[in-house]
């Protein structure tokens, strides 16, 4: 499984991206993110309140309880600030 | 090309000749409608130095490619165009621009403001900004630009 981390959340995490094994007990992004929690101290900073947090799962904007797969290309990222 | 992602700078002059040449099959427009966004030298009363825009890189497009055809769908338009700036950026520098061509004018003006408060909620792009005093700061999501969104939901 792949993760992306964009702007605020990189910088905590210390990666762009990183590639996890699948988990068999991952069946949500939430799941998914009680996992990496327990990566680091950083991980643990960036996903701490999921409310300041967006997800995408093979680019597309999802929520916390969509379902992820080993294939899956799972991003997180702050509200979007373009234009 | 309708949709850009570059780090390089537009010429508006060659952009809006693209614009008012006739889509292909189709009638000369009647109407140019064209915003470009620029970097501001002050932010939340402090200086900015410089801005540094970071992006997804295929979902950014594919939500731009999305919001244009939805504008595309709703308005009657010749053409549409968005094209925003990726990497660093110093103030008064073009960041966005975002264009829609018509018969009339307010299909094209209306179709540039839905595009553009699309754009801002739903584009995956991140701004920091650094001040005179060197330090770093992303910049945080208004509220006032989800409102704006809102509005094309519960009109038409």
């Amino acid at each position: 499984m792949n993760i992306r981390y964009f702007a605020w959340l990189r910088e905590h995490i210390g990666a762009s991206s990183e590639d996890i094994t699948y988990d068999q007990t991952v069946k949500t992004v939430s799941d998914l993110v009680d996992i990496l929690r327990q990566q680091s101290t950083g991980h643990q900073k960036a996903l701490a309140d999921m409310t300041l947090v967006r997800v995408a799962v093979n680019q597309v904007y999802v929520d916390i309880d969509h379902p992820v797969t080993a294939h899956d290309e799972v991003a997180f990222f702050p509200p979007v600030t373009g234009g | 090309m309708t949709i850009r992602v570059q780090e390089d700078d537009f010429d508006l002059t060659r952009i809006y000749s693209e614009l008012r040449e006739a889509p292909t099959g189709q009638h000369t427009p009647g109407a140019i409608s064209l915003f470009v966004g620029l970097v501001r030298d002050m932010n939340n009363n402090h200086t900015v130095a410089a801005m540094t825009l970071e992006h997804y890189p295929g979902m950014t497009e594919t939500r731009l490619t999305a919001i244009r055809d939805a504008a595309m769908t709703r308005w009657p338009l010749g053409k549409a165009i968005i094209i925003h700036r990726v990497g660093k950026l110093y103030p008064n520098d073009q960041i966005v621009l975002v264009g829609a061509t018509s018969s009339h004018r307010q299909a094209a003006t209306e179709a540039t403001a839905f595009m553009m408060d699309y754009l801002k909620t739903e584009a995956p792009f991140w701004k920091s900004e650094q001040t005179a005093d060197g330090v770093t700061e992303w910049v945080s999501t208004r509220e006032s630009d989800m409102t704006a969104r809102t509005r094309w939901q519960e009109t038409k």
